[in-house]
């Protein structure tokens, strides 16, 4: 259908990797390293538990860092520095231009948690020797992580069309954190009543949920996820995602460009 | 210039450290509220319950390598860490070992131990190890027998189980007191676990077994002889003639015992070996190690 | 057909701390740019070229008013295929090459991916680049900036092409070839609207030229009449130790330089001046009519009047 959407998106992954993004894997792999090499020495019987707990974390952690950073630097980058008078003036329509980042940024994010899940994978094969079936489900917290970084990318675009760099890289990471306690935050609403609650429902319910998306504790300890989490997970990201990225469309529609 | 700064900052951070030490334990009273904690980890409580159980294992190890008796650090870390991991199991086992024991052994907390343990039981039911830390909790610091038949018990009723633990619930009922009940079950200590801290304290109080045992059934000896002949021993020499022993009777670490003018027997250099409760000079209490951990051991 | 008609195009922008002031960017903006010419927008700096580029190129969004280009609406995305922009200054993807990027520009006009690669060589020659194809873009200098704009602005070969300052930052080999450059398009049969302030890039290149100021389009003429005219004076040169005071109540405009006397005056007094001259018995030099200049025209459309003065500071303070 719409082949510009694919060069943008291309262009954005070729933005990003010179931009050296892929780096970080070189810190990941120290990071997971040392860990494998010392978790023996402190913690007998649950080197796995330890492996997962730390690899997953800062799978996570590191992506979401990336995701804002080089968001943010993609979008705001390219309106402050002029680089989308060019694109622009070409017969690209500014939807396109957002959904091609998007799916740049994403794309990224996916081919650098591939590249750490081996990294974890052979972490896991050092300290436990060999693989269990408990360890598929850690691939079922890394699709999760996944989700994870698509919501953020998208919320990262959402800022960028009409805030600061560091405004939306703020706003961005302020909403990661608030979203990982959105179970409490809801608990927190139902106890709650009149105004102040009604408020603090609609907070708990746009709020995105990053806190099912974090199943690293569980897999750490070899347990099975639902598969209806699954499903449902996935499907609030694309909902969550989308609607993110229509509001970053509707507001790069009309925005006057400096 | 560089090198220069580099080292002054190695220097610097050894010191800073040496100031700080404890401090970083500390950090665990300070957090009243566990469940706190646990939301401010944002999901990523598995890491912080690792980190924070490193922290409960090093904080151990660094108080006994100072000599210190004070352990009031060990039940707050192990708390947080098991609020933010309810299935780190070891951390269990750990606080069963070294939570309870009167200092300088442990912390001195049976209660804190106790609660711990039943923390545990009640979120993860199916592991057996815990009512086995449990049983063991009742039998030896708080001398609950019937406490550690009921536990050992339950741990039984599990589909995966240690064989020794319906022994242990049978013997508890009858044989509490005895020394192959406590033989038992500190060598199931022993081999149901990987942490070389708590084997060698299973070591140590197996040896101090053997010595109460042998001095008990010296000190019997040396009764029945007094009863046959009217008299009590001289010496060693005496009780082999009488056939009641053979050759010289030794501790576990090969020095004969010493056979003592009131008839009692004791230990030749008492203080090498630990938590031994007879055998001892009158009034001496149980000798007590200075511990390594893991970690220096290695 | 007209390539361009800009109907009444206004932009204005909310200003002060509490948005309630406008600023008018640009004031009704009517103008029509033929097929086949080259149009120049000249104006100072802030005068509203950039603004109306930006209108044009779909980059700001009118407060009223619209335009058409090449006979469809300015909103059709028909439009962008036709046409080629390059901003002032312009600045690109830091870590691709020049070669990579006007291919990832091609791709974004849409051009077949059969012909693209052999088009994007023969634009860098035409632009001169192609030693540096290879090399990455954040280490181009501003001149050789300049010309990747260029060249991504004529790649897919529009029928118009926009240039906001084509001239700044290059140096007079630079200009020279971007003036070259100019004129093929208009000989291809191009249309060419850009804005400078450089008037003797316009006199060398436009057909027309609009003047600009304050957000205002102050005059439109084409050059040839502009530049053809006299201003109805006259330039006498004649030997002489001063003034004569006879010309000074002719009116004229006098200058000593050693032993010479440079005086302007209307035509009209040509002739008693030189009665003047023959009667002091002072030596003719010479005497020529004097050519208005674009320089001329520009400096008067920029002079405000009394009307307009009011008017915007009217303006200024809705």
């Amino acid at each position: 259908m719409n082949s510009r959407i694919g060069y943008i998106a291309f262009n954005t992954f070729r933005e990003a990797v010179r931009d050296r993004v892929l780096y970080n894997l070189i810190a990941f792999a120290l990071l997971l390293s040392g860990a494998a090499i010392l978790v023996g020495e402190i913690s007998i019987d649950i080197e796995r538990l330890v492996v997962v707990n730390l690899g997953l974390t800062a799978v996570s952690l590191f992506g979401v860092v990336i995701a804002i950073f080089i968001g943010i630097g993609l979008v705001s980058k390219e309106i402050d520095k002029r680089t989308l008078y060019t694109v622009l003036s070409r017969p690209v329509r500014r939807w396109e231009f957002v959904v091609g980042k998007f799916f740049g940024l994403t794309g990224t994010l996916v081919v650098n948690t591939f590249l750490m899940a081996i990294g974890v994978f052979l972490a896991l094969l050092y300290v436990a020797h060999k693989f269990e079936k408990m360890d598929g489900w850690v691939l079922v917290a890394l699709y999760f992580i996944v989700l994870q970084f698509l919501i953020v990318c998208a919320l990262a675009l959402f800022f960028s069309s009409f805030s600061t760099p560091l405004m939306s890289a703020v706003f961005t990471f302020a909403l990661f954190v608030i979203g990982s306690l959105a179970e409490d935050l809801r608990g927190f609403a139902r106890m709650t009543h009149g105004l102040g609650g009604w408020l603090a429902t609609t907070i708990a319910y746009l709020v995105p949920n990053f806190s099912a998306l974090n199943v690293i504790s569980q897999v750490a300890h070899g347990d099975a996820v639902p598969g209806r989490l699954i499903l449902y997970n996935s499907l609030y990201t694309v909902l969550y995602s989308a609607m993110a990225i229509a509001g970053a469309v509707l507001i790069f529609q009309r925005r006057n460009l400096k | 210039m560089l090198l220069f700064s580099m080292a002054g900052v190695m220097a610097t951070l050894y010191v800073i450290d040496h100031i700080r030490r404890g401090s970083v334990a500390q950090e665990a009273l300070y957090v009243r509220s566990s469940k706190t904690l646990r939301r401010l980890s944002l999901g990523y409580s598995g890491l912080l319950a690792d980190i924070y159980w490193t922290r409960a294992v090093q904080y151990f190890g660094e108080q006994h390598h100072a000599g210190s008796s004070d352990f009031r650090l060990l039940a707050p870390l192990l708390e947080v860490t098991t609020e933010l991991d309810p299935r780190l199991l070891p951390a269990y086992q750990f606080g069963a070992n070294f939570l309870a024991p009167k200092p300088p052994g442990g912390a001195g907390l049976p209660g804190a131990a106790l609660a711990l343990m039943k923390y545990g039981i009640a979120h993860n039911p199916d592991q057996w190890r815990l009512y086995y830390n449990l049983g063991f909790l009742y039998y030896t610091e708080l001398k609950d027998y019937a406490g550690a038949a009921d536990a050992f018990a339950q741990g039984a009723k599990l589909p995966v189980t240690n064989p020794f633990m319906p022994i242990l619930a049978a013997r508890m009922a009858q044989h509490a007191g005895e020394f192959e009940t406590a033989r038992m079950l500190w060598f199931t200590t022993y081999q149901s676990t990987r942490d070389s801290t708590i084997q060698q304290n299973a070591v140590e109080h197996l040896l101090a077994l053997q010595v109460d045992e042998d001095v008990t059934r010296l000190e019997q000896v040396v009764e029945r002889y007094r009863e046959q002949t009217g008299r009590l021993p001289t010496s060693m020499g005496d009780l082999e003639l009488a056939g009641f022993i053979h050759g010289t009777p030794a501790d576990p670490k090969g020095r004969p015992y010493k056979l003592m003018p009131d008839g009692r027997i004791e230990v030749q250099n008492p203080e090498s070996i630990f938590f031994i409760t007879k055998g001892l000079p009158p009034g001496a209490a149980p000798p007590q190690p200075p511990r390594k951990t893991q970690a220096d051991s290695k | 057909m007209a390539a361009i008609e800009i109907l009444d195009l206004e932009k204005s922008y909310p200003v002060g701390f509490w948005r309630k002031r406008t600023k008018l960017a640009l004031r009704p903006l009517r103008l029509t740019i033929e097929e086949g010419e080259v149009f120049g927008f000249l104006g100072p700096n802030g005068a509203g070229k950039t603004t109306t580029l930006k209108l044009l190129m779909g980059l700001v969004f009118p407060t009223a008013g619209t335009a058409r280009i090449l006979g469809a609406d300015m909103d059709d995305p028909w439009v962008k295929s036709q046409i080629g922009f390059l901003p002032e200054q312009p600045y690109f993807y830091d870590h691709l090459s020049a070669r990579e990027l006007l291919n990832y520009y091609g791709q974004l006009s849409g051009m077949p991916a059969k012909g693209r690669s052999a088009r994007v060589e023969q634009m860098l020659a035409r632009v001169g680049l192609s030693d540096s194809a290879g090399v990455q873009l954040r280490k181009f200098s501003k001149g050789m900036l300049q010309r990747v704009g260029l060249a991504q602005a004529i790649l897919h070969d529009p029928k118009l092409v926009f240039l906001d300052e084509p001239m700044s930052g290059l140096d007079p080999m630079g200009r020279r070839e971007v003036r070259d450059l100019i004129q093929q398009l208009r000989h291809e049969g191009k249309t060419v609207f850009f804005s400078t302030h450089i008037l003797s890039d316009a006199e060398a290149l436009c057909d027309r030229v609009g003047v600009i100021h304050q957000g205002e389009l102050r005059g439109v003429g084409a050059i040839a009449e502009l530049t053809s005219g006299t201003q109805g004076k006259v330039e006498i040169i004649f030997y002489a130790p001063s003034v004569p005071a006879g010309l000074t109540s002719l009116g004229a405009e006098a200058r000593v330089s050693g032993d010479m006397v440079n005086a302007v005056l209307p035509e009209e007094q040509q002739d008693a001046a030189l009665e003047v001259l023959r009667r002091e018995r002072l030596k003719l030099i010479s005497l020529t009519p004097v050519r208005s200049s674009l320089e001329e025209y520009y400096i008067q459309k920029l002079r405000p009047t009394e009307a307009r003065d009011k008017e915007s500071r009217k303006g200024a303070g809705v």
